[in-house]
């Protein structure tokens, strides 16, 4: 019964890139086959949504601040992926048994995690997609974009520094993997409160928005704002030079802190026996 | 060059209950001393918590030698893990790896992705496995929708996949019916025999797919190696004693242990029945029945069965550990 099949393998960039993909489908695919993210991630995030737009429209705020609303529920998706998704990931990788197949492989542990980012920065977009289309045909938000090119720009470096971040935080989470589902209740409520989800986290003082701008979103979120409404300049904790200067620093050190902290992970694991718990 | 050398290994576990109390040690693995050549298929036969496992992960990389080393086609596993990786895969009894909302093929080809094993090459090889399996008509079912045995098919043949020159595969027939355990054994063999530098140990307590799979076999028991050679030659090491299985009328664990003080008598267990009690013993020879059978006769007991067979593995581990393996594993803390 000898094989026929014979198998060749690449390694080097194209192993990697090999990884990225092969680890990123299940969860592109699961956009399609798991649907239950159309009520926890569209039908809830959108009531939530509601309240806020009635709240301001309650209070007689401008206009604007309905944008403000729509645009940050449509960021939150991102948050909540990071969150739940991304941080806990390797955790549920290694409860599932994933993740010592992962580590036994030839594969850099670096490219399984650019393949969850890109995975799940696919699925998160359709989902965030959804909810501003919806969001705006309802609301009737209008938008008055300064740059395209400086708007795609900030958006892609306040991705890349957010899942830098949740590829960071998912080595700390498993590292401390009992409080990991803990840790991330923690970080959903007070994060979304000081990012400035639903409106201008300026308003919270110079020192608090910067404190809250290790997260990526706030002054991806600010820098979005003021390039598509007309109020976002007057609105503004930093320039969007500036902010774009900052999520670049934060980008780079976000991945950089990932690999690290991979490493680390790695070895403390290998050497406490704590990526297999079970003992034999 | 060994497929598989280990000197001296130690592995310890430091175990704290809470945060407040001091950690315990838990002796993993004790001096271990391996040497499993190339093209063999070598069993490590022991009870659940023996630390079958725990060599495994080490020698796969996943866990740090204490002390001592292991080596892998001649790599150091703590210098040289990135190396060894190339070279190996496992597969463990009743892992749920994989995606549930993928389908087998898919689950499959994700892994060969880690491995870097070009798409079209891949599918056709899982194909392939698939069939020899059995699994081919479930290559598109989600591996949700999969019983507990179709599963471990798959995971079998993820294993197989990568074309690994050392595989390890840990418990792997464990949830398998007998049907399906005795093709994985059969695929098994084929796949060391057809070429040379292909190496597979296999952990397992089944002393049956020990006795019927391995070339040689390490029996292991609280972290130690207690013997190590083929299954024929285990065995014959009890051929000058003799092994009884007895079915007495009854007899006691206390009046069990007088019976132990009887000259000549070397190990045995009891196993209390509907009927009375059955003993399995090893005995220094035949001469030893008759102090035995008087010593039945005065605690009002009578034999209602007595046969002389031949040693079996299991005979080995009782005579080696002085228990059987399911009584170790009742008394142990895995």
């Amino acid at each position: 019964m000898a094989l026929q099949t014979k198998v060749t393998r690449r390694s080097g960039p194209r192993l990697f890139f090999q990884t990225v993909i092969g680890r990123a489908y299940p969860r592109i695919i699961g956009t399609q086959r798991d649907l239950a993210w159309l009520f926890f991630d569209i039908f809830l995030p959108f009531l939530s949504m509601v309240a806020y737009v009635y709240i301001y429209r309650a209070l007689k705020a401008p206009e604007e601040y309905i944008g403000f609303v729509v645009l940050g529920s449509a960021m939150t998706a991102y948050w909540l992926n990071i969150l739940w998704a991304m941080s806990s990931q390797l955790y549920w990788e290694k409860e599932t048994g994933n993740l010592a197949l992962y580590i036994i492989s030839p594969t850099s542990m670096m490219a399984i995690l650019f393949g969850m980012a890109s995975g799940g920065l696919f699925a998160t977009t359709v989902r965030a997609l959804v909810i501003l289309v919806i969001g705006n045909w309802l609301f009737h938000v209008s938008y008055t974009v300064v740059s395209f090119w400086a708007l795609f720009l900030v958006f892609v470096l306040t991705m890349a520094a957010l899942y830098g971040l949740g590829m960071m935080l998912s080595s700390l989470f498993l590292l401390f993997n009992r409080e990991a589902w803990h840790t991330a209740n923690l970080l959903q409520a007070p994060v979304m409160l000081f990012s400035g989800f639903y409106f201008p986290v300026r308003v919270f003082g110079f020192w608090a928005a910067a404190a809250a701008s290790i997260i990526p979103l706030t002054l991806g979120m600010d820098a979005i704002r003021q390039l598509v409404f007309p109020s976002g300049p007057l609105l503004g904790f930093l320039s969007v030079k500036v902010e774009l200067i900052v999520l670049s620093i934060l980008s780079v050190a976000f991945l950089f802190g990932a690999f690290y902290t991979l490493r680390l992970m790695e070895r403390l694991a290998i050497r406490l026996g704590r990526i297999t718990d079970r003992l034999g | 060059m060994f497929a598989v050398e280990t000197e001296a290994l130690g592995r310890i576990y430091k175990i704290k209950k809470t945060r407040k109390e001091p950690a315990h040690t838990l002796i993993a693995l004790d001096n271990v001393n391996l040497k499993v050549n190339q093209g063999e298929l070598f069993g490590l036969l022991g009870p659940n918590g023996a630390g079958k496992t725990t060599l495994i992960k080490v020698l796969t990389t996943l866990l740090g030698p204490s002390s001592g080393t292991a080596r892998v086609n001649g790599l150091d596993v703590a210098r040289q893990p990135e190396e060894i990786r190339r070279q190996i895969n496992m597969v463990s009894g009743g892992e749920t790896s994989g995606y549930g909302l993928l389908t087998v093929r898919e689950n499959l080809w994700m892994f060969t992705q880690f491995y870097g094993i070009p798409s079209r090459q891949a599918n056709e090889r899982i194909m392939e496995l698939l069939k020899i399996v059995g699994l081919e008509d479930r290559a598109n079912t989600k591996s949700s929708n999969l019983s507990t045995g179709l599963r471990q098919k798959m995971n079998i043949v993820r294993g197989f996949m990568t074309d690994p020159t050392v595989l390890f595969l840990d418990e792997p027939t464990l949830g398998l019916d007998v049907g399906a355990a005795r093709d994985v054994r059969r695929f098994v063999r084929e796949w060391v025999s057809e070429d040379p530098r292909r190496t597979l140990l296999l952990t397992t307590h089944y002393m049956v797919e020990a006795e019927e799979m391995c070339d040689r076999v390490a029996i292991i028991n609280q972290g130690k190696i207690l013997a190590c050679d083929t299954p024929q030659r285990l065995k014959e090491s009890l051929s000058s004693e003799g092994v009884f299985s007895i079915q007495v009328s009854a007899l006691d664990q206390s009046e069990f242990e007088e019976l132990k003080q009887i000259p000549g008598f070397r190990q045995g267990t009891i196993k209390q029945i509907e009927s009375g009690a059955e003993l399995e013993l090893v005995l220094a020879d035949d001469s030893v029945l008759a102090g035995l059978i008087g010593f039945l006769a005065a605690k009002g007991s009578s034999i209602i069965t007595l046969h002389k067979r031949e040693a079996t593995l299991e005979d080995v581990f009782i005579s080696l550990v002085g228990k059987s393996m399911k009584d170790v594993e009742n008394g142990a803390a895995d």
